[in-house]
């Protein structure tokens, strides 16, 4: 029935370009890459119990490497894309290794620190990383059995990002079902416990960092085909804070709150953009009342008074 | 024939203070062994010690003849040394059956295939096999944090349980149960002791003269007797060191 | 001009610029040692204590009145939002964290709202020119440097002689046993966060007539304290003092040899290592 729901969830989505007008197929198309983004971090937040500041160092490393690959190498977009997910590997197991032994306060700012030398260094190499500005791709299409598909076509756009959030989304149910995501859970509530009932937990933490920043750059990756553009913003905190708002918002520890949490997140901010200078403000609002009040966040909330069977 | 458990001259130093020092301790297969002595005497720093808690100062830890010493606390539950929690340690949000079955699939994890299909009803048979032995299978589906007090003790030996011990090390199990629950926890030790060596740090007398076979007495630090349950009764040193008379 | 010259100049910046590195970072120890928590908004207090000075000393045109009402208002935002926020979650690490993140933003983007984009000037009260042999310096920026040290011992004073800074000292020994010697821990943990909110403020103040004051100035100023404190120990003053210096050094050299963005990437991934390695016997967390 759980993996009904989840499947439904997805055949709506896919539904939605139907009926919706234009506007909305791009904001979509970003809330979904986005959404896997979240999915990933919430891997690590919501099951294994590690807060992390520096997720955007992951969705980053996809995007440059990626980006630069394409843009420097002029290798097609499937071998960028894998290119991307090979980078974010690697950096996301390089943090697990330097994290292994911190945990709370500590895991949160060594990460913060990684990621700002990461953000750095990309200001530092702006040479070959356009800094700030970043560079544009153009003319990026998937040659799929025969046919010629532009990114930039709305259409493909949106079932790009659609196949992408569907895969981070089952491959998130998966692992939260499996023997390992019982695993990552019972670190969080207990880790020496885990360890007395013969877990090698530093292994299991290595893993919940890899796998959580695995599904970020693959993430990172996909938004640079779609929305052809590299730049240094990607890397900075408030793409490390977003994701975790947006788990946070939408119910850290759940399957569907990633999602859920990015799409409210990301029609507030757009709203409020037209409103003032200052949109971000409700993002420091949203963090406030959702700690505040409903700290279990939107279908965290519903799980507790109607849903227990929600994963 | 060798032991099932040796600890030669085994000592942990925290700071200035020697928890426990030069140890020898020696338990054969299938023996249930008392381990008593006045707070503060290093019974539970030993058993940390036996069970890969704590890495000790000095001296080695033999696991029937292997030295695993070195070994980490999970590949010693590997070998089949499973310790139980003083202060009860169970996974409070997860309900009954899941907190055994965390433990009945660590068996069941060997290949990669493993990860990626459980053998889901091979873990069911263990996890419902430990439930009904404690007497807990009719209260699976709970939050563990729902639990009475003596019942969490309870799944605590459970979860142990499912791990299928060679040595299981039981630290204090009859802590805060009443006088009814004490008599059902004497019972299911001698059942698991069929199975399984026992070695059980124990404060109620009454429990110790009940299961153990031998008794081992520690005061600051340092095995100071060890014998028959009579034997230690009867011992000078002890009743002075421990008892107390 | 020649090497020496070179050298002491950077010597004298580096000084200046540690010394009021050491009040913003003081105020982020004070918070981390008393209170157990990570107060992410520290960079915002710091930012905000430059917004209003920039307010005040424009609009009544008196820096030195900038300066006190600074730390006061600064530390007033402070304690509400103690009161309306980190006290109903009871300073659990982790919400605090989200917490003062979100805190962070709200006041970084009222000021963005009310204030504006711009990066703007206070000019120094004292305009006079230091003259060593071989260039002048600003007059202004040593006597910053003076009150950033006169305000780091007079701190000092008030943690080892008074009443609240016993207080204080024994809430961060044991916050239990503080409690059970009557110690009002509550009141205790609201002053600490304001007395840190207001020592970032005053730093930030002092800061406005050679930087300029700008909504976004609390990143670099919150990264730093981050850096200076873990590197000289959790709610240790002395630590914190000798951090600071070394970082503010430091960072000056390799500044003025390589780039200042460079310096900030060692800096971090420094700190980010020493973290990782002393691992979490920094936060008083139980190892087992």
């Amino acid at each position: 029935m759980t993996l009904g729901l989840h499947l439904g969830v997805l055949a709506l989505l896919g539904g939605l370009q139907l009926v919706l007008p234009p506007f909305h197929h791009g904001m979509l198309a970003r809330i979904m890459v986005l959404a896997a983004y979240a999915a990933g971090y919430n891997l690590l937040l919501g099951y294994a119990g590690l807060m992390s500041l520096g997720h955007a160092m992951f969705f980053a490393a996809g995007m440059y490497g990626t980006g630069l690959t394409i843009h420097y190498l002029g290798v097609g977009v499937i071998t960028g894309f894998l290119l991307g997910v090979v980078a974010g590997l690697a950096v996301a197991a390089a943090v697990g290794l330097i994290t292994l032994r911190t945990a709370g306060p500590a895991f949160l700012i060594v990460t913060m620190m990684l990621a700002q030398a990461f953000y750095l260094a990309t200001l530092y190499f702006n040479e070959i990383t356009g800094g700030d500005q970043g560079f544009i791709l153009s003319g990026l299409h998937l040659d799929l059995a025969g046919r010629r598909l532009p990114l930039a076509d709305p259409a493909v756009k949106y079932n790009v990002a659609l196949v992408v959030f569907a895969a981070c989304l089952l491959l998130n149910f998966w692992i939260v079902r499996s023997p390992a995501g019982r695993i990552l859970l019972a670190l969080r509530e207990n880790e020496e416990r885990t360890r007395l009932l013969g877990y090698n937990t530093p292994r299991y933490r290595l893993f919940a960092v890899t796998v959580s920043g695995l599904v970020a750059a693959v993430a990172g990756s996909a938004y640079t085909l779609l929305f052809s553009y590299v730049g240094s913003t990607f890397a900075g905190i408030l793409y490390s804070i977003y994701p975790l708002l947006w788990a946070l918002l939408g119910g850290a520890g759940t399957i569907l709150g990633p999602l859920v949490g990015t799409l409210v997140m990301t029609y507030l901010v757009d709203v409020a953009s037209s409103l003032t200078t200052g949109y971000l403000i409700v993002v420091g609002a949203t963090l406030v009342v959702t700690i505040l009040w409903v700290p279990a966040g939107i279908v965290g909330g519903i799980r507790a008074r109607w849903a227990p069977w929600l994963p | 024939m060798t032991a099932l458990l040796e600890t030669k001259a085994i000592s942990k130093r925290f700071g200035g203070l020697e928890a426990v020092s030069g140890v020898d301790l020696r338990l054969e297969r299938g023996e249930v062994r008392a381990l008593i002595g006045p707070n503060g005497a290093g019974k539970t720093t030993l058993v940390s010690l036996i069970s890969g808690r704590l890495s000790p100062t000095s001296g080695r830890v033999l696991f029937a003849g292997r030295d695993v010493t070195s070994l980490r606390a999970w590949d010693r539950v590997g070998l089949g040394i499973v310790y139980t929690f003083q202060v009860t340690s169970i996974y409070r949000g997860f309900s009954v059956y899941d907190n055994v079955a965390l433990a009945a699939q660590r068996r069941r994890l060997r290949a990669l295939a493993d990860w990626i299909a459980l053998d889901r009803q091979a873990v069911a048979r263990d996890v419902e096999a430990a439930l009904a032995t404690v007497g807990l299978w009719a209260l699976r589906d709970q939050p563990a944090r729902a639990l009475a007090y003596g019942h969490q003790r309870l799944l605590e030996v459970a979860m142990a349980l499912a791990l299928r011990p060679e040595l299981l090390i039981l630290d204090e199990p009859s802590q805060g149960l009443a006088a009814a629950e004490i008599d059902g926890l004497c019972g299911l030790v001698r059942d698991i002791a069929r199975a399984a060596t026992v070695l059980v740090i124990e404060h109620n007398m009454a429990v110790v003269l009940e299961l153990a076979g031998r008794v081992t007495v520690m005061d600051q630090g340092r095995i100071i007797a060890e014998g028959t349950p009579r034997e230690i009764e009867a011992h000078a040193e002890v009743q002075k060191a421990y008892l107390g008379r | 001009m020649s090497l020496e010259a070179h050298l002491f100049l950077a010597l004298l910046e580096g000084t200046v610029g540690a010394l009021v590195l050491a009040l913003t970072a003081l105020g982020l120890s004070l918070v981390f040692g008393v209170m157990r928590i990570v107060n992410v908004a520290h960079g915002a207090f710091f930012m905000l204590g430059a917004i209003v000075t920039w307010y005040v000393s424009t609009l009544l045109g008196s820096f030195l009145l900038a300066l006190v009402v600074a730390p006061l208002v600064v530390g007033a935002v402070a304690v509400v939002a103690d009161r309306l926020v980190l006290r109903p979650i009871g300073y659990e690490p982790e919400s605090t964290i989200v917490a003062t993140i979100g805190l962070l933003y709200i006041l970084e983007q009222a000021v963005l709202m009310i204030y504006g984009p711009y990066a703007r000037p206070v000019t120094a009260p004292i305009y006079f020119r230091v003259d060593f042999p071989s260039f002048g310096y600003s007059g202004y920026k040593l006597i910053v440097g003076g009150v950033a040290a006169i305000l780091l011992v007079a701190t000092w004073i008030a943690l080892a002689r008074t009443k609240l800074g016993l207080y204080m000292r024994a809430t961060q020994q044991d916050r239990e046993i503080a409690q059970a010697f009557a110690v009002p821990v509550g009141r205790v943990y609201t002053t600490a966060f304001g007395a840190g909110a207001g020592l970032a403020a005053v730093a930030g103040a002092l800061i406005v007539p050679v930087q300029q004051a700008h909504y976004l100035m609390g990143l670099d100023a919150l990264l730093l304290s981050f850096v200076v404190v873990i590197l000289g120990g959790l709610g240790s003053l002395r630590g914190t003092l000798v951090a600071a210096f070394v970082v503010g050094l430091s960072d000056g050299a390799v500044s003025v040899l390589f780039s200042p963005t460079l310096a900030k990437i060692v800096a971090t991934l420094l700190v980010a290592l020493v973290l990782a390695v002393r691992g979490r016997g920094l936060f008083g967390e139980e190892i087992a």
